[in-house]
């Protein structure tokens, strides 16, 4: 437990920070001509950084050991699984970005920096072991994240994204900061472990208080029913490869967040969470699914698709066992390579002009002008469905397994059920690329990266992805087992 | 006899009065922001209360903490919000409505 063992651990945290800081007086040095530089470097900062995750994962570190700054974090496999997540998806946001940013002249040396202080918070945030660990880290994420909305400037619909964004986000750090501080006056204690310790007497009325108000506030953050009103507008509003983070990266810290604090902290009590997690799962699938359907903006309709994916990541939280926790883990990787593919996809649509295209009516016989693209997206979207034989039936698949183990055979039927709902809209976008007459708005070249990611994440959630699914499944397991230990 | 109850029994009011400043609030950005601010005042009382009755000093440490983001908080609300202005001319909230929803 002394210093060097803790700085040996998070040496994944050290790269972030100093690399960070080092690109940050890069970009006030060298000013936005050195912006691609820039970007070029943090993909490296952060692929170091996810090399000396990988050991982590693959060792399967857990117990005591794992434990740094006097339990402050705990960097275990389950940290790791999600952090090398992470540090994929932030990588992606950073690939995608100059070229868009590009048709404005506002690729600014900033987006580099800001992205990897955000993947430096959410690094934080997976391997919290404690409250302050995890209000510190979910607010750098956060800070970085208000200012990423807000990037492009000029244009009315980032800057009121960024405010809506902030406004909301304060909003709920704040019910999560009062949620915890009532759970350190009932526990006693600010640490997982001591909590877990402190209420295992019984839950006292403060303490469920708390509970329920860290679940409200976490809920926020990953974007659940009903507290998450906010994310049409953000997604909608914010730059295409902000949006394509958000949807994200911060989604799996939140998640992985939200899985620690409720099996862990709270690991005791799960029958006075079951509920509420229940109905945030089954109101997140239905809204996302019916809300869905009457929107002609492409972001807005993914923004309600990732909710409603959200909803089916919660069916796994609700069965609170050790295969749920390994399931979300898996429905995770599938979410990220389906919405970084979804994104990118839409970020290569562009009109003549170079503008982006936005509205699903554009798509029109997209099919006929740019074939690959539509493919591509109509893949993309049957596996957001989760019809057989494309990976994202996979996911669904573990998770709903999950939660009939664990005897919640309503929960997974209803949530069967909504999710053939939710195939509708789906299939709505793959009738508007094959079917209509072409708009013929989609043109535009598009560089390597755009095409590698997408080529990549299709192929991914292909059924070439089966091949994956053991693979997964052990690293999964090991993470969830390190989640479960102290349970 | 001031006991544990009536500082809790303040944060609650300061945080019900910052959560329905927020809502309830329909003409000045600038308002919600002092709501946010209203929130984690109240938390931090609700912490340092803890603390002392605890006799235990994690959370007047961590109040420390809630007061160093607040202060970063508040400065990137404000830079959002002068780009904000820059762009309308205004900070109404009803003018928060580019973005349907």
């Amino acid at each position: 437990m002394d210093l060097q063992h803790s700085l040996a651990l998070i040496v994944p945290e050290e790269i972030l920070s100093v690399g960070g800081l080092v690109l940050l007086l890069a970009a006030a040095w060298l000013g936005d001509k050195a912006s691609r530089g820039i970007s070029v470097a943090a993909v490296v900062v952060i692929a170091a950084a996810a090399a000396f995750t990988v050991p982590v994962l693959c060792g399967g570190n857990m117990g005591a050991d794992t434990q740094a700054f006097f339990g402050q974090l705990r960097v275990d496999a389950f940290a790791a699984y999600s952090k090398l997540l992470i540090y994929a998806a932030a990588a992606a946001a950073l690939m995608i970005a100059p070229r868009f940013f590009d048709r404005w002249n506002a690729m600014r040396a900033e987006y580099p920096v800001l992205i990897v202080f955000a993947v430096l918070g959410m690094s934080i945030m997976v391997s919290a072991s404690d409250l302050m660990a995890l209000y510190i880290g979910l607010e750098m994420n956060s800070l970085a994240a208000y200012v990423l909305a807000a990037f492009l400037r000029t244009d009315s619909r980032s800057e009121e994204a960024g405010l809506k964004y902030f406004v909301l986000g304060a909003l709920a750090s704040g019910i999560l900061l009062y949620g915890m501080s009532l759970t350190y006056g009932f526990a006693g204690t600010t640490s997982f472990e001591g909590i877990r310790a402190a209420l295992s007497g019984g839950l006292s009325t403060g303490a469920l208080f708390g509970l329920i108000f860290v679940l409200a506030g976490l809920a926020f953050k990953i974007a659940a029913v009903p507290f998450h009103m906010w994310t049409p507008d953000v997604y909608e509003g914010a730059p295409t490869p902000v949006t394509t983070f958000f949807a994200t990266a911060p989604k799996v810290a939140a998640v992985s967040l939200l899985m620690r604090v409720s099996l862990d902290a709270f690991g005791g009590h799960a029958d006075a969470w079951r509920q509420v997690v229940t109905f945030a799962a089954l109101a997140s699938i239905v809204v996302g699914a019916l809300g869905a359907i009457g929107q002609d903006n492409i972001k807005r309709l993914l923004a309600y698709s990732s909710i409603n994916n959200v909803g089916f990541i919660l069916v796994g939280l609700a069965a609170a066992t050790v295969e749920g926790a390994s399931a979300m883990l898996v429905y995770l990787v599938i979410y990220v390579a389906m919405s970084i593919g979804s994104f990118v996809a839409v970020l290569m649509l562009r009109d003549a002009e170079g503008n982006q295209i936005e509205s699903i009516a554009d798509l029109a016989g997209l099919s006929r002008t740019n074939p690959a693209i539509a493919w591509c997206l109509l893949l993309l979207m049957l596996s957001l469905a989760g019809i057989p034989p494309l990976f994202g039936f996979w996911g669904k698949l573990v998770v709903f397994k999950a939660a009939v183990d664990a005897g919640m055979v309503l929960l997974a039927t209803i949530a069967i059920a909504a999710s053939v709902i939710g195939a509708f809209y789906y299939l709505k976008v793959g009738k508007v690329m094959f079917f209509d007459e072409p708009a013929n708005k989609a043109q535009g070249r598009n560089d390597w990266a755009h095409w590698t990611l997408l080529i990549a994440s299709t192929v991914f959630i292909s059924p070439l992805g089966y091949l994956l699914t053991g693979w997964l499944g052990n690293l999964a397991d090991a993470a969830s087992a390190a989640l479960f230990l102290t349970a | 006899m001031i006991g544990l109850e009536h500082y809790l029994v303040v944060g609650t009011v300061l945080f019900v009065l910052g959560v329905l400043g927020i809502f309830l609030n329909r003409k000045n950005v600038i308002v919600i922001l002092m709501s946010i601010e209203l929130i984690l005042l109240a938390v931090n009382i609700n912490l340092v209360a803890f603390s002392s009755a605890l006799g235990d000093l994690t959370g007047q440490i961590f109040a420390m903490f809630v007061l160093t983001v607040a202060a970063g908080e508040a400065a990137i609300g404000l830079a959002i919000l002068v780009i904000y202005f820059r762009g309308r001319g205004t900070i109404a909230v009803d003018s928060v409505d580019r973005l349907k929803g």
